[in-house]
């Protein structure tokens, strides 16, 4: 070997006496501006905690009445379904996906759990579970357009939302179920409806639910392996195949727990509204995606918190009650929250910016 | 050659991409314990051949052994669950991802017991633990924080994480492709010293590299690729890096003189 040295060019030997320390530099001075930055970049979820915490303050002073147990839990029972959409989407968005067709399968799903109990006489509990599979089984289709067929995601979800919209009014013959028809015959089915009252502060299961959820989730995703792998996918693609990951099946996976969650969602959304309508959250699709941007999760995949979303989804709602309380008119609701998005995603490439 | 029998080896490998032949007819052999560099010009089919090694790619004809017995890879996670390790160009790290993540990526360790059985939940102590302890084999700990994210990490820190992964799993064969080519002197240096010491553990490496002098100070024997086949097999003591890049480049003919033993 040192034979080949010297007969080639050599330009390592100046090497060894090169500085072999380990590179050490007096801490940069950042400022208030930098270190804030530097926080944020290490916890993601702060910054909607900050802003939910702020507007809380703030329309606690501006508006009356908004700062009662009974107002702040009545913002948690609007969000909810919401929540559990943006629960969904954040799990689609991670994977560096969009999930156009969340609301249109909760509503559909909705329809089919009602339809089943009411009309065809199913019990109740069978026509949920089988609302549940047909929740996960949209996912499936989803994900397998997106895997097999290699669709963006953002078509294939744009397909798959006038679809489900369709079979939806097919289910449903475009007629909803009243409220006294689900109480006479599937109670069961407005279960996250009813309330309960801890102190002044007027509770629903489907609260609850949210919170659930999304706690499980922040488990799978932070302390398994397949949530390792849904943030890899969304980080690198190519990366986490190459690394061994079977990326298809992760991604299939992904579109039917979210595909499911919608089904959970419809279930919790005939409690909330009474019935079962077939043109009711209209609005959901975007809105869930809304409280995921609002919440910090990157809509290139791969980073932020699940846990995000639903402050995300409570600051959206804080800010409607809080609007709606201090008599401003709604138009002003829609302006903030778009202002809000845009603050938001700024925010979060403002973090992005800062290495190490 | 000798009598021993390679760890590795393919015979008579074709790969056609439409008309374009990648792989013509070509040989290759890895012995136990040694460093293999595959050099050859661009467009030579060094890539398509290591990638039908390491299952990235499934060649049209031939046959590779592995050990002496006939493998048929279609994925490179067959391939790696082999035990050939490929550490690729651009690492396949998530650079959002921790160390240990990363070094577990796709082969995790669970809890025991209902934990780990029932919810599935990582053993995130276990896997830290053999993280730092494979990276301080490796000389790597330079790195302060074995929960920190790859993205703040330097290059050649990544690329060290990228061979202590490999060198932690690859059971039989490590295959490093252009493990340099984006590094700086020191950070060069550095990871030849881990290709070394990977290697004094026994370990048979495929390197791939353009870079003559990194080739001509590792390499046991380098396979001389040109034309889409093993041109031949030159000893880096016999010949010089002029005689590697006239062979590859086709300004010389192989003779008896440079040949490895």
């Amino acid at each position: 070997m040192s034979e080949t040295k010297s007969r080639d060019n050599d330009y390592e030997s100046s090497l060894k006496d090169s500085d072999r320390a380990v590179a050490a530099f007096k801490p940069r001075r950042r400022g208030a501006l930098g270190t804030a930055q530097h926080f944020l970049h290490g916890s993601p979820t702060m910054v909607p905690v900050i802003v939910l915490l702020l507007s809380v303050a703030a329309f606690g002073i501006a508006a009356p009445n908004f700062f009662s147990a009974f107002n702040l839990s009545l913002i948690m029972q609007q969000v909810a379904i919401v929540g559990i959409l943006a629960a969904a989407q954040s799990l689609v968005i991670l994977t560096a996906g969009i999930d156009l067709s969340v609301a249109a399968v909760m509503v559909m799903i909705s329809v089919i759990m009602g339809r089943l109990s009411v009309e065809f006489g199913i019990p109740v509990p069978v026509a949920i579970l089988l609302g549940l599979v047909c929740g996960a089984g949209t996912g499936l289709l989803n994900g397998l357009l997106v895997t097999k067929v290699r669709l963006p995601p953002f078509i294939t979800t744009l397909g798959t939302w006038n679809i489900f919209l369709a079979l939806n009014y097919y289910f449903s013959n475009r007629e909803t179920i009243r409220s006294q028809t689900l109480d006479a015959e599937a109670p069961l089915l407005k279960l996250f409806g009813e309330r309960f009252t801890i102190g002044g502060a007027v509770l629903t299961w489907g609260v609850v639910l949210m919170v659930v959820i999304f706690v499980v989730l922040w488990f799978v995703l932070n302390r398994t392996a397949w949530g390792r792998h849904v943030y890899a996918i969304g980080d690198d693609k190519e990366a986490a195949e190459l690394a061994g990951i079977r990326t298809d099946r992760t991604l299939v996976s992904v579109y039917m727990l979210a595909g499911g969650i919608c089904a959970v969602a419809a279930w919790a959304s005939i409690g909330r509204v009474g019935s079962v309508s077939p043109t009711s959250f209209f609005e959901a699709n975007l809105e869930s995606i809304t409280a995921v941007v609002i919440g910090g999760i990157s809509l290139f995949g791969g980073r932020g918190s699940i846990m995000g979303p639903m402050i995300g989804a409570l600051i959206v709602g804080v800010f409607n009650s809080g609007l709606r309380l201090a008599g401003v008119d709604v138009l002003w609701q829609l302006f903030a929250t778009g202002w809000l998005i845009i603050i938001a995603v700024a925010i979060d490439q403002w973090i992005r910016k800062v290495s190490s | 050659m000798s009598a021993r029998q390679p760890v590795l080896s393919g015979r008579g490998i074709v790969k056609n991409y439409g008309r374009v032949t990648a792989i013509d007819n070509a040989d290759f052999d890895l012995y136990p314990g040694e460093i293999l560099a595959v050099i050859g010009d661009n467009g030579a089919g060094k890539s398509s051949l290591i990638k039908t090694l390491s299952g990235a790619v499934v060649p049209d004809e031939g046959e590779i052994r592995l050990n002496g017995e006939q493998v048929h890879f279609t994925s490179p996670i067959e391939a790696r669950e082999a035990g050939i390790e490929t550490v690729y160009q651009n690492l396949a790290l998530s650079p959002a991802l921790s160390i240990a993540d990363n070094m577990f990526l796709g082969r995790e360790i669970r809890k025991e017991g209902f934990a780990g059985k029932y919810l599935r939940m990582l053993d995130r102590k276990a896997m830290e633990r053999i993280a730092r302890e494979k990276l301080s084999d490796l000389g790597l700990m330079t790195i302060q924080n074995i929960g920190q994210t790859v993205e703040t990490l330097s290059g050649g820190q990544r690329q060290g994480v990228a061979v202590a992964r490999a060198a932690a799993f690859g059971s039989k064969v490590i295959i490093l492709d252009e493990p340099t080519a984006a590094l700086g002197v020191k950070e060069s240096r550095k990871v030849l010293e881990l290709i070394q010491d990977v290697r004094s553990r026994g370990m048979p490496i495929v390197l791939i590299s353009h870079n003559m002098p990194h080739v001509f100070e590792v390499a046991d024997r380098i396979h001389v690729h040109r034309l889409g086949k093993r041109l031949c097999v030159i000893d880096p003591k016999l010949a010089s890096m002029n005689d590697a890049v006239a062979l590859m480049t086709g300004a010389k003919t192989p003779e008896k003189s440079m040949m490895a033993a």
